[in-house]
């Protein structure tokens, strides 16, 4: 039941990505240049999922667990860290850079460019040349725990 | 600033939003899960916790037929114009990935996910990559570029 609502989930996430226009890189673009001519469509797709999401997550708050599984499964951390701040940065720049991010690139993998598939491979070595530089730096400049975001 | 006003877009904008919305409500509702895709990817591939390949999967699997889906619902809507070539294309998936990992999140687990708990953490994130975003293209458009 669980792995069924994970495909409907990223199947409707899919969906959404398409018809609000996120995988589209130029669309991207167009949203992030402001001195351009700006379109602002991006930011209802962040406010869309904002209005279902915000009083969802608040509500389940209150209600303590998932109605299938045992519990949330959140990050634990909540103190501002340089790597919190950094990657973020780091993510903004590549986002500027090709118009994807990861959602949108792997949902773009449908049209079947070979950059994109270019752009998702380097994502995942990318993801992996992270683990290989934090663990190698001296115990304290951690890596953030598992708990997924 | 020249604004784009185009109400249809907004309009699809809003409700791709809310299905996006929808899909992470579901998502932790019923199984406490975070939809946030680097998490889901990065975790799939490099962390591989036991027993959670299979959802991590789906979800995955989901976004490529969600988006054929609406691609063969609306083939005018179905546009990828890419914005830079091989060597963008690879040096930007190299520090998404490498950002991502590093900031814990994207803009579906920070952005979407994160500021709907309103987390500290996803909130600073999402303010710092969208700035950088902006900062990004401002420079390569504006400043190198020749694009207007």
């Amino acid at each position: 039941m669980k792995a069924l609502v994970a495909l409907a989930s990223g199947t409707l996430f899919g969906m959404g990505l398409l018809l609000g226009g996120m995988t589209d890189p130029g669309k991207v673009i167009g949203f992030l240049d402001l001195a351009g001519r700006w379109d602002p469509s991006l930011a209802f797709v962040m406010g869309g999922a904002l209005c279902v999401t915000f009083p969802t997550f608040q509500l389940l708050r209150l209600r303590g667990r998932p109605l299938l599984g045992e519990r949330f499964y959140l990050p634990t951390r909540k103190d501002l860290d340089a790597p919190l701040l950094g990657g973020a940065v780091l993510f903004g720049v590549g986002w500027g850079i090709a118009g994807l991010c990861p959602g949108p690139a792997i949902a773009n993998l449908v049209f079947g460019s070979p950059e994109v598939l270019g752009f998702v491979v380097a994502m995942i070595a990318g993801m992996w040349l992270r683990d290989r530089v934090a663990t190698k730096a001296p115990p304290g400049a951690s890596n953030a725990p598992v708990a997924a975001t | 600033m020249d604004i784009v006003v185009d109400l249809a877009s907004w309009t699809r904008a809003g409700i791709g939003g809310a299905m996006i919305g929808i899909a992470a409500a579901l998502l932790f509702s019923l199984n406490g899960r975070i939809a946030g895709v680097s998490g889901v990817l990065g975790t799939l591939v490099l962390d591989r916790p036991a027993g959670e390949a299979p959802w991590r999967g789906l979800f995955l699997a989901g976004l490529l037929l969600g988006a054929l889906l609406m691609s063969l619902l609306r083939p005018d809507l179905a546009a990828s114009t890419l914005q830079t070539g091989w060597p963008g294309m690879i040096a930007a998936g190299l520090i998404v990935g490498f950002g991502t990992r590093m900031g814990s999140g994207c803009t579906s687990g920070h952005g979407v996910c994160g500021m709907a708990r309103l987390s500290r953490r996803s909130i600073t994130a999402t303010m710092t990559f969208m700035a950088a975003g902006f900062a990004t293209v401002f420079v390569m458009r504006h400043v190198f570029g020749a694009a207007s």
